[in-house]
């Protein structure tokens, strides 16, 4: 699947793209298909998020899972600071990441 | 700050948005440097950025309008190519063309410019706040304006 | 130290209220990212993996223990309550809203600093001897030349549009503590053989993917044209720097391709027309902010050696302080590596003390170091167990100044968009590894860097054991470097072989050091015996 992520453009938070909006739980991700330039474009021009772009992600039980590890720690936060980590998504825990 | 109120603001011919002289404007086109260097009676240049702003010193004399090309803001050796130009004694309109915006029009002022023709145009609002937001500089460059340093100690 | 009078104060104000303006222009939709981007950078406003980041600029890495308050105060108010210390010297904040930016500027222009020039294709912060002003070799203090560079730089009109970024050292010693040879420019304030003070110009240094060593380019400018010499040398870069490819466009690069002989002519040609324009600050201009930094009133008569009974202090003294220029003083390292900790990283609570602590040891002063370490410059050493002990209890105390636990790392994938691999996991690991080991007692020096991209934030090319992050599929995997140095004996390290995986580099860098244990002769540092024995001795023990 593909998936879509930025950053806020105010507050600088990781978003993913919910299919209505932008979430900062990757578990909301859905799939773009074939919409994801468009939805970039629109979304970026309209400033509701900064510097989006796609992803290859795999859907599984816990959501989608990012295929490259930098978006994997973009979904949880830093590995080492747990203390850190986004709320609601750190139940996937760290194995998830690495 | 040297000269702060632009003259024809938003109403010069050939695309030029900004121009901070009281001459007439010169109506000749600019060409190449190779064109320049290769044609004794041309009298307007633009230098591109690989230009060598060097290699016209020895024509300065019969340059009336030296533009210089942004292709894109982020490149800056237009800067040296301006205060080059003026060190060595340019007082003709110096042009900077293409991808000029506001928030550069300060440094480019600073560095000799004082015409520009911008590919979008510049908020005038915004230029007027941008060029006289600061009341100092720190260093000399191709302006009128005197360096910190020299106000600290007469 | 340095003071803003009205001017100073006035650039930064008008400094905020411009990047204000911007932010909102930004906000309301008539600056794109791409052109709003280069206005951020040159505010030290990245947008990083999780969170827009904000470098703020420690000049010459001098700060007051207010200042050391004001950093923490923003930790606390605008970002996760800690802050990282870069090896620029620097600071920076990792979760900063761009909304917020504004008022931060706001806050720390009320203590005289600013995140101007902090990043972009600019000159950047000038860096310089931490030790500076206290150092037992120094022959002047370097930071003079540094904050009249910093003047010089700042708003500099013709230089905010560089090929890439641009870093000046300035140094004064023969020692070199701030990896002078490895920056753009590096400046070495020297004697001539009158004994006339000058200023020695090596250019075309820097780390990244193509590390280079600066060579000397003039080897004695008159204090009185610095400034104009530093032009000299940027104009020439700034007009023949590559623009075709964001790798090549170095002024190390230029200086290589050139060669430094043509350069060097072209900045001679450069330097002898800008000298006709008078372009040099008033020698005047020197003398005002050397008056900045004249010598604290230090006490005469003072205890020269501390009482060593207690074993731990002890060690802290060895390892952690360093002989100053006033008899009964020294500069005292507050080591920001933790066994297990996150190299260069405060917090906000740490920071409020090592302020108090610099303002009741030191003359109220502490330094950056480029290792991402604190100093407090000026310790009497009869007071040092007292400071000791309230480090200690704040898990500042950790003894290991220059060890195999004293460990630079960049951010790394943790927090970088650049990153290949993560730098901090693996330098905990290693630090943890040497001290349940024993082994980190046995080393002595030894610089361990770690880079989490070939960028070498970590200045792996500087470490007597390097470690440089790759991505091998999408798998973190790391290259093992041996004999790097930033120091006056100045050379790059090179790459041993295959690389590992994060356990894998941790028993990597066990094995060497095992092999050094071995091998030492009298005397002999990691770094010494690599260079007698050579890299296939150690590729043999690591490689089999």
């Amino acid at each position: 699947m593909k998936i879509l992520t930025g950053n806020d453009l105010k507050s600088g938070a990781v978003v993913w793209w919910d299919g209505q909006g932008w979430s900062t739980h990757i578990t909301e991700a859905v799939d773009a298909g074939e919409n994801a330039d468009s939805i970039i474009a629109t979304e970026d021009a309209a400033r509701r998020v900064n510097a989006a772009y796609a992803i290859d992600a795999e859907q599984t039980e816990d959501g989608p899972r990012p295929a490259h590890i930098k978006d994997r720690v973009r979904a949880l936060g830093p590995t080492i600071r747990p203390d850190l980590a986004v709320p609601a998504a750190d139940k996937m825990g760290w194995d998830w990441v690495i | 700050m040297a000269d702060r109120n632009p003259v024809d603001l938003g109403t010069g011919r050939d695309d030029v948005q900004l121009r901070f002289r009281s001459d007439e404007q010169a109506g000749i086109a600019a060409v190449t440097v190779d064109s320049f260097l290769d044609q004794p009676d041309a009298e307007a240049v633009r230098i591109e950025p690989g230009d060598n702003a060097l290699d016209l010193l020895p024509h300065l004399s019969r340059l009336r309008l030296v533009e210089v090309n942004f292709p894109a803001f982020t490149d800056g050796r237009g800067y040296s190519s301006a205060r080059t130009l003026r060190e060595h004694g340019y007082t003709g309109e110096l042009r900077a063309v293409g991808d000029v915006l506001v928030d550069q029009l300060r440094f480019m002022r600073r560095c000799g410019f004082d015409a520009f023709a911008p590919d979008a145009p510049i908020n005038e609002a915004d230029a007027a706040a941008a060029l006289e937001r600061f009341d100092h500089v720190y260093q000399p460059a191709a302006d009128e304006a005197v360096p910190i340093w020299t106000l600290r100690h007469g | 130290m340095y003071q803003y009078d009205q001017y100073d104060q006035a650039m930064v104000d008008a400094r905020v209220e411009e990047f204000r303006d911007q932010c909102r222009r930004r906000l309301e939709g008539t600056l794109t990212e791409d052109q709003f981007k280069p206005l951020r950078l040159q505010n030290g406003l990245y947008l990083q993996l999780h969170a827009y980041m904000l470098r703020v600029a420690i000049p010459y890495g001098t700060l007051s223990g207010k200042q050391m308050h004001a950093l923490a105060d923003i930790a606390d108010k605008y970002d996760r309550g800690y802050g990282h210390f870069t090896t620029r010297q620097n600071i920076q904040y990792n979760w900063i809203k761009l909304e917020d930016c504004g008022d931060i500027l706001a806050d720390l222009a009320k203590v005289e600093m600013h995140a101007i020039q902090t990043s972009g294709n600019c000159i950047r912060n000038i860096s310089s001897d931490q030790y500076a002003g206290a150092a037992a070799d120094e022959l002047v203090d370097p930071r003079p030349y540094a904050e009249l560079l910093r003047q010089w730089s700042s708003f500099h009109p013709e230089f905010a549009h560089l090929p890439r970024k641009f870093k000046i050292c300035v140094i004064a010693s023969e020692k070199d503590r701030a990896a002078m040879r490895l920056h753009d420019i590096g400046i070495n304030i020297v004697k001539n053989a009158e004994g006339t003070l000058g200023v020695a110009f090596y250019v075309g240094g820097g780390m990244g993917r193509t590390p280079m060593i600066a060579p000397l380019i003039r080897e004695f400018v008159p204090l009185d044209q610095m400034v104009t010499y530093s032009e000299a040398c940027l104009r020439v870069y700034n007009r023949h720097g590559r623009r075709d490819n964001k790798y090549k466009a170095r002024i190390k690069i230029l200086v290589h391709e050139m060669g430094a002989e043509e350069y060097t002519r072209q900045v001679e040609e450069e330097f002898a027309h800008l000298l006709e324009q008078d372009i040099e600050p008033p020698i005047a201009e020197l003398d005002r902010i050397r008056s900045y930094f004249q010598p604290p009133e230090f006490a005469t008569g003072l205890a020269e050696k501390a009482d060593r009974s207690d074993p731990d202090f002890a060690l802290w003294i060895d390892r952690n302080c360093s002989p100053h220029k006033v008899p009964g003083y020294v500069s005292a390292a507050i080591s920001l590596k933790p066994v297990g900790g996150i190299p260069g990283d405060a917090s906000a609570q740490q920071m409020h003390l090592m302020a108090e602590l610099a303002k009741d040891y030191s003359f109220d002063e502490c330094r950056v170091t480029h290792a991402q370490n604190i100093i407090l410059p000026h310790v009497e050493v009869g007071r040092l167990y007292e400071l000791w002990e309230k480090l200690d209890e704040a898990g500042l105390g950790t003894a290991n100044l220059d060890q195999v636990g004293d460990i630079i790392a960049c951010p790394g994938l943790d927090y970088c968009s650049l990153a290949n691999a993560r730098s901090i996991p693996v330098s905990q690991k290693i630090s943890e590894r040497f001290a349940a080991n024993g082994k980190g007692e046995l080393l002595g020096e030894l610089k361990l860097k770690i880079s989490g991209c070939i960028n070498a934030c970590g200045h792996h090319h500087a470490g007597h054991i390097g470690i440089l992050g790759v991505d091998r599929k999408g798998v973190e995997n790391y290259q093992l470097l041996l004999g790097g140095s930033e120091a006056e004996d100045v050379s790059l390290a090179k790459i041993t072989g295959p690389g590992f995986n994060e356990d894998g580099i941790v028993d990597a860098v066990e094995t060497v050091a095992d092999l050094y244990l071995e091998r030492r002769e009298d005397g002999e540092r990691f770094l010494d015996t690599y260079r007698r024995l050579g890299m296939d001795t150690f590729k043999e023990a690591l490689y089999g």
